[in-house]
């Protein structure tokens, strides 16, 4: 009894703490939020987290995303497509071309008409510039080399661009998405992650819900979670159909949440529960 | 009951309760000062409410409440109040009116669901479509579990 008891009341609020990666690379956990934000200041996820996860992203031997960073690394070299091309014979070395570039996505595309994600640039890559296939969501290749590109942005703070394109109209969007109630549950991202951030559901302590540590580890699947997965599987909990991978939706919404977080480092590859 | 009623009128009369014809549908359900009468004509379970409370694929309270009565359940949330001696702060109605759709007693913007409406969230999953969370039946049976939480 007594165990249960301390197991569920559990602390109901972020932790005051400094995120130094490798004693080195200090990362902004908590950032004044942007103007016309419903908060006054954006958190981490992180904050949210127990002593041992937060512990784990504090230190990149510890940190199993790292491996998919190493992966990353590796898909990042490798020769695919009918071009006989690699990301490297274009883009060389990634510590230097690829340096805080996935601060700032989404961004704008023109050729599309619509923002990229990394995911969505990797694709057009492959098929633009490597005569090879678009990868299908989530193939472990596609989450690892976006793991590989956000990393090369770890402790940047993230901006993007709301005044390319049509970016306005796509945070718009995103917006009403986000404060839009969903499913059998009739909850939106808000009711959670705005009205209830801070306190415990479901053995979870809901955070903002900011994107900034995707691809993200989550130690309950063992594995990489991308962000759209993590969208999908928020919306999924409601008793909703969520939307596919990269519909209009769930871009909206990513850049909608991407400016939520604005001022929060990237953190990829983040540890979470 | 007048004494010539017939065996055949005797068993519509079964047939439409087995059918749920006694049971106020979720269209019809009227909340009055915040209250909602019975929504069955069988009385609650308290021992059955309990089980409805802690399964996570029916109530899952505990995803958001403590009950004290339960805690060899683990996790239990704190997003919503602890709902010990819960009995003492509302009567039967009001729980009832609480449980079957909250936002008609804490108002629109409440996290918590609504356990017997059909008012709900867009695009809701096709297994669960048309459906409530818990039946009538159900929600009785919580009714009647929390009627019985009237230690602080
Ligand atoms: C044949 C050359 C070529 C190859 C191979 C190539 N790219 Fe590109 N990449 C480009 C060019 C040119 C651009 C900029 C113009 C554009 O958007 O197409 C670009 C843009 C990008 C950007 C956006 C950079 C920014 O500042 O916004 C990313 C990220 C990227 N590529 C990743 C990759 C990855 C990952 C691969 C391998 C899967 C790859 N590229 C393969 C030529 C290439
Ligand atoms: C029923 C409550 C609920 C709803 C509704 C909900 N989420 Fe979540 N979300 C969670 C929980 C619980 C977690 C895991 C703990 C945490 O990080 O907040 C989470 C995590 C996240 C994360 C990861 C945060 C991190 O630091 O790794 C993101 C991003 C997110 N949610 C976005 C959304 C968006 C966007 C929506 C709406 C489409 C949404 N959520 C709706 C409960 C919810
Ligand atoms: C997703 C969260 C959530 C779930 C699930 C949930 N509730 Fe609630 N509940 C709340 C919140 C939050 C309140 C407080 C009112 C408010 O802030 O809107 C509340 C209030 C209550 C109250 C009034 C308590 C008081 O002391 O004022 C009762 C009774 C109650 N809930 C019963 C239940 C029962 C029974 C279930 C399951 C069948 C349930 N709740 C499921 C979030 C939830």
């Amino acid at each position: 009894m007594t165990v249960a008891l301390a197991v569920s009341v559990a602390q109901s609020e972020p932790v005051d703490d400094a995120l130094v990666i490798d004693g080195e690379i200090e990362i902004t956990t908590r950032a004044k939020a942007p103007e016309g934000h419903p908060f006054e200041e954006v958190l981490s996820g992180w904050l949210y987290r127990t002593d041992e996860t937060r512990a784990l992203e504090a230190d990149t031997f510890d940190n199993p995303g790292m491996l998919y960073v190493e992966a990353g690394e590796d898909v990042w070299n490798r020769v695919e497509g009918t071009a006989g091309k690699s990301c490297a014979a274009c883009h060389g070395d990634a510590s230097e071309s690829m340096k805080d570039v996935g601060a700032h996505y989404p961004k704008w595309n023109e050729a599309a008409g619509k923002p990229f994600n990394i995911e969505l640039q990797i694709n057009a890559c492959r098929e633009n510039n490597m005569g090879a296939e678009p990868y299908k969501f989530d193939a472990p290749d596609q989450k690892a080399l976006t793991t590989f590109i956000k990393h090369q942005s770890l402790g940047t703070p993230i901006e993007i661009d709301l005044g390319a394109g049509d970016m306005q109209a796509w945070w718009e969007r995103g917006k009403e998405r986000y404060y839009t109630r969903t499913g059998q549950l009739n909850l939106a991202c808000a009711t959670c992650h705005e009205d209830h951030n801070g306190q415990y559901i479901r053995a979870d302590h809901l955070s903002q819900g900011n994107v900034n540590g995707f691809p993200t580890y989550r130690l309950k699947q063992a594995d990489m979670v991308s962000l759209h997965n993590r969208f999908r599987g928020c919306i999924r909990d409601t008793r909703a159909e969520f939307p596919a991978a990269f519909s209009d939706d769930l871009m909206a919404l990513e850049v909608y949440t991407t400016w939520r977080g604005e001022g929060l480092s990237v953190e990829t590859p983040a540890v979470r529960q | 009951m007048r004494k010539g009623t017939s065996a055949a009128a005797m068993l519509l009369f079964a047939v439409a309760t087995a059918a749920g014809a006694e049971t106020v549908k979720p269209d019809d359900v009227s909340f009055v000062d915040m209250t909602v009468a019975s929504l069955t004509d069988a009385p609650g379970d308290a021992a059955s409410g309990k089980l409805v409370m802690v399964d996570r694929k029916l109530g899952n309270c505990l995803a958001c409440h403590q009950v004290s009565d339960a805690s060899d359940h683990l996790f239990q949330g704190d997003v919503g109040p602890a709902l010990d001696g819960v009995a003492t702060r509302y009567e039967a109605p009001m729980l009832r009116a609480i449980v079957v759709n909250a936002k008609h007693v804490f108002g629109d913007q409440t996290i918590m669901p609504g356990f017997y409406t059909l008012d709900v969230g867009i695009d809701v999953a096709e297994e669960f479509r048309g459906q409530t969370i818990l039946t009538a039946q159900e929600v009785e049976d919580v009714v009647a579990y929390l009627q019985t939480l009237t230690q602080e």
